[in-house]
């Protein structure tokens, strides 16, 4: 079919190989992978051939330390498509929690010997670093979604990873509103659908492993919940997880405590 | 034996013949699927006991806001129109709709036939008999007729109920749609502390009758029955203007409130999903690595996500505002104009079930002066 299979390539950062792990879960289609592209490098699964240049680079990771800032740089270099996959590296991931705090302090609290650890003050997004080309949300990605991505590539197409809220497939699988129903503080309304439900479905809100939708009104969603009696410290955590650092979300104690002294118009009861 | 009731003669039933009618359709091979209590809600499930039915149980319904109240005694049908409405049973939410594959010499298509299952659904109520009409206009009027929607259809079987009460969001009164049953069901139930009054809508729901302890309603029961739906009635509080909400809508396309009520909008998509009516649809072509098949999937889709306007020169619909808007004039004024009916049959559920408890009828009256 391909004069030449595409080169495949699989980077990795400040993650926790969750995201990796989901190509190699692909259990019943991993040989067909293999067939249909050419898997050069990926550190976890064997392949180690570094001699230059793929046709993706899929890189999951935030980058959290100076030698991350200069390797991300020259992993783009060698690739045609640069494709992020997964929340840490297309929003900075749980570990971007440090973006609130003080990294000195929490080094002190954790190593024996801080002054051995070289990091950032921050984790930081790929696309903060460098252009990409496309990302796959998820905590961990979906492995329809990295299928798709990867059947896209082959064919020469767009990948379809749609961007509406969670809402649409709870609607679809007609899972009743947790939210609604029980009153409990869901980001399902603000959150990129992918998941395929997992939460709601097992009764539980949704915490936000895809990352914004789009437009996400966080403003709206914060005032109900917050006028439900849910406070802002509640709130600001689950907002603040895996997605926390995503710009839709990073806001988030601002706009409640905006909310708190906003005269804007308040939803009707 | 007694020939069976006409269709439109009423008659009284005993509640424990509501066990034998399930049975009776079970046993000619229908999915019979009643109101259930399930996560918090009265949910639209499998049912093959009256035991399984929520009695007793109210469902509390405000903008954004859903809950249940239970009690020793009541009826089995005290609840209102919960999330789920007929729609997904007739317009499945994700369905395949052409196979294509890879073969020596090309491509070979194949439509899949439909599937036809034979549904038998408890509990009814008039909004969604009015919703199903609607869709039986949008999908089988005119020249392009659905052939899933087609087959499921004709599968139906309709025990509809008169509502007891109205929930706080319901406004069906204003929308001439209810809450009293006047059609397109097999079977109509008014439930009464002793049994319960029958109407017969169909000549297949009178052969499901008989036999099981009927008799004739006495003038009482009669007067009870009719009493029921007019007691829902008078509970309603909220209304829509049938008379001018299509001008006052198209007359106020640039109204402030649409900004004002795209702060509050999320976009989520819940109203139209939830939507008895709404219709909306996407087509995917999903392929596979080898490229040796595709498969076309239509699933339910929304005008408050992006990608349902896109065209190749980007959104018609950019902003929540405008997507608002063509929701609220497509359902309520534009709908008559492609249809001849409203596409809103007042059950309420865009209310209860928007996240933010944003109220169509209080946009609707926004727009027509009353509160900006």
């Amino acid at each position: 079919m391909h004069p030449q299979k595409p080169r495949l390539a699989v980077f990795k950062f400040a993650s926790c190989d969750g995201c990796q792990l989901s190509l190699l879960d692909c259990e019943d289609e991993l040989l067909t992978v293999a067939e249909q592209v050419e898997i050069a490098y990926f550190l976890e699964a064997g392949p180690a051939d570094s001699s230059g240049y793929y046709d993706v680079g899929l890189v999951e990771g935030s980058i959290s330390t100076p030698h991350d800032a200069e390797r991300i740089r020259a992993i783009r270099a060698q690739c045609r498509y640069l494709v992020t996959i997964g929340a840490c590296a297309t929003a900075g991931g749980i570990q971007a929690l440090r973006n609130w705090g003080d990294v000195e302090e929490f080094a002190q609290h954790v190593y024996a010997r801080p002054e051995y650890v070289r990091t950032l003050a921050t984790s930081t997004p790929i696309a903060d670093h460098v252009k990409v080309d496309f990302e796959l949300r998820g905590c961990p990605v979906n492995k329809h979604q990295l299928l798709e991505l990867i059947a896209a590539l082959v064919w020469g197409r767009t990948p379809r990873v749609p961007r509406q809220s969670v809402c649409v497939e709870c609607k679809r699988r007609q899972v009743v509103c947790v939210a609604v129903a029980k009153g409990v503080a869901c980001l399902g309304p603000v959150t990129q659908i992918g998941c395929e439900v997992i939460c709601p479905q097992y009764d539980r809100e949704c915490f936000g492993c895809f990352g914004p939708k789009e437009y996400p009104n966080l403003i709206s969603l914060g005032r109900r919940y917050q006028r439900d009696g849910h406070d802002n410290g509640h709130l600001t955590r689950l907002v603040r997880s895996f997605n926390g650092y995503a710009p839709g979300f990073r806001t988030v104690e601002k706009v409640l405590a905006k909310n708190n002294h906003s005269s804007s118009p308040q939803p009707s009861e | 034996m007694t020939p069976p009731p006409a269709p439109g003669s009423s008659l009284w039933m005993p509640k424990p013949a509501l066990q034998t009618l399930i049975d009776r359709l079970r046993a000619d091979g229908y999915d019979v699927l009643g109101p259930r209590m399930a996560d918090g809600a009265i949910t639209l499930a499998p049912l093959r006991s009256v035991d399984e039915l929520p009695r007793g149980v109210r469902d509390e319904q405000q903008p954004g806001r859903y809950r249940l109240t239970l009690a020793d005694d009541g009826g089995y049908f005290d609840h209102v129109v919960g999330p789920h409405s007929l729609k997904p049973l007739v317009f499945p939410p994700r369905t395949t709709v052409l196979q294509v594959l890879r073969v020596r010499n090309g491509w070979e298509f194949r439509t899949p036939d439909p599937p036809r299952p034979k549904q038998a659904v408890l509990g009814v109520r008039a909004c969604d008999l009015h919703a199903l009409a609607i869709q039986d206009r949008v999908f089988l009027g005119g020249a392009y007729r659905d052939p899933e929607y087609a087959a499921r259809r004709e599968g139906l079987f309709l025990i509809a109920v008169n509502c007891a009460r109205s929930a706080a969001t319901c406004f069906c009164v204003s929308m001439n749609t209810g809450p009293a049953v006047t059609g397109g069901a097999d079977l109509i139930l008014t439930e009464l502390a002793n049994g319960f009054v029958v109407g017969v809508g169909s000549a297949r729901g009178a052969s499901y009758v008989g036999g099981m302890g009927e008799r004739p309603p006495t003038a009482e029961e009669e007067a009870a029955a009719a009493a029921i739906p007019q007691r829902a009635a008078a509970q309603q509080t909220r209304r829509i203007n049938t008379a001018t909400v299509h001008d006052t809508l198209l007359n106020n396309l640039e109204h402030p409130r649409w900004a004002e009520v795209a702060k509050r909008c999320l976009s989520c998509a819940n109203c139209t999903m939830v939507c008895p009516t709404c219709f909306c649809s996407t087509v995917n072509e999903v392929n596979d690595l080898l490229g040796t098949q595709t498969q076309r999937e239509r699933v339910w889709e929304s005008c408050f996500n992006e990608e349902h306007s896109h065209t190749a020169s980007g959104a018609v619909h950019p902003t929540t505002k405008s997507r608002y808007r063509q929701w609220l004039t497509h359902k309520l004024a534009t709908w008559i104009d492609q249809f001849g009916t409203s596409g809103c049959v007042g059950c309420g559920r865009c209310i209860t079930w928007c996240p933010v408890g944003i109220d169509i009828t209080e946009e609707v009256a926004a727009m027509e002066g009353g509160r900006a």
